[in-house]
């Protein structure tokens, strides 16, 4: 009775231990050599330097405080920021459906946070505790030295581990060397203590203690992805009429050792060894089918080969191959099935937005100017009876150099305006300058002009002319 | 009914029955939904520690974190955390952050504020917060002033003086600016041909006859006009007079009037009941040297300046 309370208020099943075995192969090797790539990337990244003539010489730096995001040669501002990420977000997300609509949840195997994570761990693990046998046997075994020490320690690089990942982070947001300094010397920012707690917490949690769960239970991917697999995507799948055959599985013994007696009695190629389910980091049995858990990260198709390889029959038994392929009559070898709309309307869509981004990056202007008009008085009689209008410009100058800038106008006569002192203005590389402007105008011309144009030339691209329009407002406008 | 029927559910009950089968079905709260409680109690706590919480009579608890600001005598104040001591310490730190441009201020001549960008910049932005605080009741926010109280300070017509330091000197010291009554001097006559001959001008429709007597009449030494507003009108700058030739109206209220009998009418009040109003206070115990500067260069560039 009491067991039947626990079941209602729980939130979730309890879990069910996993301690997934190793194992080599193709995929496996793919999966390290993409953990290696992505680490030295996050780990590394954070430490090129990159010389600068003000700012951070870290090659990549996201400045939240003044508001600039250096990314090696590019600086880049909150405003340029907005249309990237937001076309950086649609290309990832155009990226995933094309990927998926493929090969199926290729993403989550090979290159998640989550799955190169919770691999990083599950290697400590092993590398603590031994392999799955010894994992299994440690865990059943009650409490004693052993297990408190080599448990104790696994968590304890864990943490390690959870740490470097959490202040890596923090990193970006900051000089890194001097963070180290102030880290521990314990004058970093509030804010950088809490990022490193959370994400150090978070990480241990999510890569040592949820695993699987995280991807089965709380990553939203997981439970939409389903929608775009097509009978042509490529899965992980068992190839259910040659393993089990007529009979069904049996393992290797006296009478059903080759293929050809195996065929004779009606049984399949798989030999219920269960690798395949051993090495699953989710822990499911791929030979029940497609289930919504699997990751597509392979390792079961390593297994399987190797068993395959080590009896003598051929590979593929576990492979990447689509449901229409599987449940032919006489399925032909597994391939990309890309001519398909869907996939190509994905990768053209990649392509185009890729193409903007680049577009958009390359183009992106050194001077953001801004004109607004003094609109307390919105004119003013002069003693000669000519109507004057004031202007305020902004020049912002992104460049990484002191820039002068000529400043003209356009539609009224050169000498109806006055820039003051800033006719020509230099700006220095990150600064922005407030140059005043009066534009005076007679009262005929006053009435007859409505709007005119400011030009702005950098000295050191005159053929850039940056034009920004402005209205003219009189006694009878 | 038998103790065995009654817990032969799959839930469980509190125990208890009433009117013999009546229930009470034990079902405990989620535990997250617990554990989340408990976490608010403890937050709680942690913050009756931190931060002021408890009435206590009069007082209240304070708690023990701390605000360290400077107040406006120059002293440093550890008080206990409030918004308005975090208020005053976020001022401080506004006010230091500017204080390297003023330091420039003060020690540049006017014209080389001006001519500096990123100085000139400063004095747009700061120079709009201060004009805000201290001249914009009178002269309105964005200085375009008032006709007939306070002057425009946007346009080019400068009653003491348009230049940097004659601005500094305005907002230093102050002004006063004075005219007399000539209702008791004059016929009503006389006043009514001085007034067409101001208003010619500055090119108005007015009566020539009018006009030319009241010419004359400037020029007499009977109304001394001239004295004051110069031989040829164009006004004295040392003390103040202004230039009655140009377009611009300050004390006569020309510019809302829309016939000409009624420009008149404006002019002749101002030379009947003369002028005492003209006076602008002296900022130079209320503003620090370096504000005075950054104002006078502001306002400069309000009228452009001469
Ligand atoms: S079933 Fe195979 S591919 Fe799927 S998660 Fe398990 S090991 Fe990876
Ligand atoms: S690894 Fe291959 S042979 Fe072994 S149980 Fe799995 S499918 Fe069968």
């Amino acid at each position: 009775m009491q067991a039947g309370i626990e079941e209602q208020s729980a939130l979730y099943e309890k879990r069910i231990p996993i301690f997934p075995r190793a194992v080599k192969g193709r995929f496996r090797r793919f999966k390290w050599g993409v953990l290696i790539l992505a680490y030295s990337v996050f780990f590394g990244l954070v430490w090129l330097p990159w010389p600068r003539h003000d700012g951070p010489s870290q090659a990549v730096m996201f400045d939240l405080v003044h508001r600039k995001f250096y990314i090696f040669g590019l600086v880049a501002y909150p405003q340029d920021l907005i249309v990237w990420l937001g076309l950086l977000l649609f290309i990832a997300a155009a990226l995933l459906f094309f990927v998926t609509a493929l090969v199926g949840r290729a993403f989550c195997g090979y290159f998640c946070f989550q799955t190169l994570w919770t691999d990083f761990f599950v290697w400590i693990e092993n590398l603590i505790q031994g392999d799955r046998p010894k994992r299994v046997r440690l865990y059943k075994q009650p409490w004693n030295r052993e297990k408190i020490l080599k448990l104790g320690t696994t968590h304890f690089v864990w943490l390690l581990v959870s740490f470097w990942t959490a202040f890596t982070f923090a990193a970006y947001f900051t000089y890194a060397p001097e963070l180290v300094r102030d880290f521990f010397t314990g004058q970093a920012h509030p804010a950088a203590y809490a990022t490193v707690l959370i994400l150090t917490l978070t990480t241990y949690v999510a890569a040592g203690l949820g695993r699987e769960q995280i991807c089965m239970y709380v990553c939203p991917y997981a439970r939409f992805q389903s929608v775009m697999y097509d009978p042509e995507t490529l899965v992980v799948t068992y190839d259910e009429k040659r393993g089990d055959g007529r009979m069904g599985r049996a393992p290797l013994r006296p009478g059903a050792k080759t293929r050809e007696e195996r065929r004779a009695k009606g049984y399949g190629d798989c030999i219920d060894c269960t690798l395949c389910v051993q090495v699953c980091p989710v822990g499911i049995d791929i030979r029940n089918g497609l289930q919504y858990p699997c990751i597509s990260c392979g390792l079961c198709i390593d297994a399987c080969d190797g068993v395959m390889d080590s009896i003598g029959f051929p590979r593929g038994l576990i492979r990447y191959d689509c449901e229409v392929n599987i449940k032919s009559p006489a399925p032909g070898k597994p391939h990309l099935h890309w001519k398909r709309l869907k996939v190509i309307g994905y990768g053209l869509a990649v392509v185009v937005m890729s193409a903007l981004l680049v577009h958009s990056i390359a183009n992106r202007s050194d001077l953001e100017q801004a004109v607004t008009q003094v609109r307390q008085p919105l004119y003013v009689v002069l003693s000669d009876g000519q109507i004057r209008n004031r202007y305020q410009i902004r020049l912002a100058n992104r460049s990484d150099h002191a820039e002068t800038y000529a400043l003209g106008v356009r539609g009224i006569p050169a000498q109806a305006a006055d820039f003051g002192n800033f006719q020509e203005v230099t700006v220095k590389p990150d600064q922005s300058i407030l140059v005043q402007v009066s534009v005076k105008l007679p009262p005929e011309a006053a009435m007859r002009v409505e709007s005119f144009e400011f030009t702005i030339t950098p000295r050191s691209r005159p053929a850039e002319v940056h034009v920004s329009p402005a209205r003219f407002y009189g006694p009878h406008s | 009914m038998s103790k065995e029927k009654l817990q032969s559910h799959a839930v469980q009950t509190t125990g208890h029955a009433w009117d013999g089968d009546l229930q009470e079905y034990n079902n405990p709260l989620p535990r997250w939904w617990v554990w989340a409680f408990y976490l608010t109690i403890v937050f709680a706590l942690v913050y009756w520690v931190l931060y002021p919480a408890w009435p206590l009579g009069k007082g209240y608890t304070t708690g023990i974190a701390k605000v360290t600001y400077v107040n406006s005598k120059g002293e440093t104040v550890t008080t206990h955390w409030n918004t308005r001591a975090d208020l005053m310490a976020e001022m401080n730190a506004a006010a230091k952050a500017q204080k390297p441009y003023y330091d420039k201020i003060a020690a540049l001549p006017l014209e080389q504020i001006a001519k500096d960008p990123e100085l000139n910049s400063f004095v747009i932005s700061a120079g709009k917060q201060l004009f805000g605080d201290n001249c914009a009741a009178c002269h309105q926010a964005g200085g375009q002033g008032v006709v007939g109280l306070f002057p425009n300070l946007t346009d080019d017509d400068w009653l003491y003086g348009g230049t940097l330091e004659k601005i500094q000197e305005t907002i230093t010291y102050g002004r006063r600016g004075f005219m007399p009554a000539f209702g008791s001097v004059f016929t009503p006559e006389q006043i009514d041909q001085l007034a067409n001959y101001v208003l010619s001008l500055s090119g108005e429709k007015v009566d020539a006859v009018k006009a030319q007597a009241g010419n004359a009449l400037f020029h007499s030494m009977d109304a001394m006009c001239f004295y004051c507003h110069g031989d040829d009108a164009k006004g004295r700058q040392d003390v103040g007079a202004p230039n009655l030739t140009d377009k611009i109206w300050l004390w006569a209220k020309v510019p809302a009037a829309d016939t000409p009998e009624k420009k008149v009418e404006a002019v002749k009040t101002v030379i009947t009941q003369g002028l005492g109003k003209g006076v602008m206070p002296a900022w130079k115990d209320r503003l620090k040297p370096e504000q005075i500067k950054l104002l006078a260069v502001y306002v400069h560039e309000l009228g452009g300046g001469k």
